[in-house]
């Protein structure tokens, strides 16, 4: 009987909508770029906060506002974040944004700055994220099983061993739990450039095949054949996965789909941020290969863990989805430990078997839901990055 | 078994990976394909980095890259079995 299965037991949170968590944060929201310096004013002074600033929401419309709301709504409803302070620049968007959070049934409050200023705000916004606080630090973790996580993966800085290792020993670790009741995800649209044959092989039904191949064909129309000025060498692959060995998007993107394990098939394609919505297994979702922005997107789906299989040393981290980072790249565990949660270079070595890293994997992932802080957690990286779709009017 | 310098996924693959760091020209490597685990050797040409790939067999300009089984992209300039394949001497065949 294998140690380290489907039958795992973990201590998380159990959320008022049913959903398990696997950290406690109390998130502080801008609804807009302009409310930023009153969202950190807030965490600067309430301890046991977490403010999320950006880059973003003012002047959008259509798909990229719903985007812009579907990212919000879905962070603050993210099962990590046991309540939520939203502050925008006005009442309308602030409040479309706290209605959207408080159907998960979490506390939530807004406050807007229009006519109150940012003194004022940062006052009111304070008082209720002290109370927050104090609610939010007497939750206690409760048992769960493991197969109740939603866990993204995405890969990032990959060079040759990610194809080899750590991309397979996520595979492995779908294969073993996606069965038994997780959520998976995976995504990076463009890095499948190459391998999308076998990605559309993938998918469970002939319908989710077709939403396969329009989302893709779409990405290469729209993104990148509507604004290269070259065959994309300098961009993909990287730079860093050129130094790392990898020479074509096609090399890339076999390593990168290696991730998705051998036997489970996506049953949906999620828009952006999107939530799934058929019940447990794996999901593909449309999405930049960007790390930050993937992962964001992932979270804001209601993502808890992520997994990030990387193979020069990517250093991405999500401020409230912790990210576990996987190598099977000898010299990077030699150069980069710091940010290393699971060393798989004994795959490359011959001395450890794809079974046996997709267990190790299994059991680094059970011990962070449990509260084991990750890398880049460890290291501070917050990295919330938005994906916009076109220019504000 | 003993710790392998190149990799190779398929029996189809032109291409392996080098999984070692320091190889130097004229290392005779044991190469494994993680399909079944065979084995055999390779001497290669030329120092390669570790993560770089070396071309199993003559390649000429045109000819199609196989690694994972799967089409890679096409030679732009002749190499020999041995020596390393990287962005002077393969290019994507996509965008």
């Amino acid at each position: 009987m294998k140690q380290n299965g489907h039958d795992r037991k973990i201590w998380a949170y159990r959320r008022e909508n049913g959903r398990v968590g696997v950290r406690n944060y109390v998130a502080i929201l801008p609804v807009d770029d302009i409310s930023n310096a009153a969202c950190e004013a807030v965490a600067a002074h309430i301890q046991g906060t977490i403010a999320l600033p950006h880059a973003y929401g003012r002047l959008q419309f259509g798909q990229d506002l719903d985007l812009h709301f579907r990212t919000m709504i879905g962070t603050g409803a993210n099962p990590n974040v046991a309540a939520c302070i939203v502050i925008g620049i006005e009442p309308g968007w602030t409040t479309r944004i706290v209605e959207g959070i408080a159907k998960t049934g979490k506390p939530v409050a807004g406050f807007w700055i229009e006519n109150n200023g940012d003194i004022a705000t940062v006052a009111a916004a304070s008082r209720k994220a002290k109370e927050f606080v104090h609610w939010a630090s007497e939750h206690v973790r409760v048992e769960c099983d493991i197969t109740e996580l939603w866990i993204a993966a995405k890969c990032g800085e990959s060079d040759t061993t990610t194809g080899l290792a750590s991309c397979p020993t996520v595979g492995n670790m779908y294969d073993k739990l996606i069965p038994h009741g997780i959520y998976g995800c995976f995504g990076e649209t463009s890095e499948l450039t190459g391998a999308e044959h076998l990605a559309a092989a993938r998918a469970a039904t002939p319908e989710v095949r077709a939403k396969f191949l329009k989302t893709w064909k779409a990405y290469q129309d729209d993104v990148i054949e509507a604004h290269k000025d070259s065959d994309l060498s300098e961009s993909q692959p990287t730079k860093g996965n050129i130094a790392g060995g990898l020479t074509t998007i096609e090399e890339k993107a076999l390593g990168n789909l290696e991730k998705i394990g051998k036997q489970v098939k996506y049953i949906d394609v999620l828009e952006p941020a999107e939530a799934p919505a058929r019940g447990a297994g794996l999901y593909f979702m449309d999405t930049s290969s960007a790390a930050a922005e993937c992962c964001t997107l992932q979270a804001a789906a209601g993502y808890v863990v992520h997994i990030f299989p990387t193979g020069q040393g990517n250093v991405i981290g999500n401020p409230i989805m912790p990210v576990i980072k996987v190598t099977g790249n000898p010299r990077t565990v030699r150069l980069m430990s710091e940010h290393i949660d699971v060393d798989v270079s004994g795959v490359v070595r011959r001395e450890m078997t794809i079974d046996q890293a997709g267990d190790v994997l299994i059991d680094v992932i059970a011990r962070t839901a449990n509260g084991r802080l990750t890398a880049a957690e460890a290291l501070g990286h917050r990295e919330f990055v938005m994906t916009k779709l076109y220019r504000s009017a | 078994m003993s710790v392998p310098q190149l990799l190779v996924h398929d029996h189809a693959d032109n291409v392996g990976v080098v999984v070692v760091e320091g190889l130097e020209a004229g290392a005779d490597m044991l190469c494994v394909v993680t399909a079944d685990n065979s084995d055999f050797r390779l001497v290669a040409k030329q120092p390669i980095p570790i993560g770089h790939k070396v071309a199993l067999a003559d390649l000429r300009p045109g000819d199609t890259v196989i690694k994972y089984g799967q089409d890679i992209g096409k030679i732009v300039q002749a190499v020999s079995r041995g020596e390393h394949v990287h962005v002077h001497n393969l290019k994507t065949k996509r965008w």
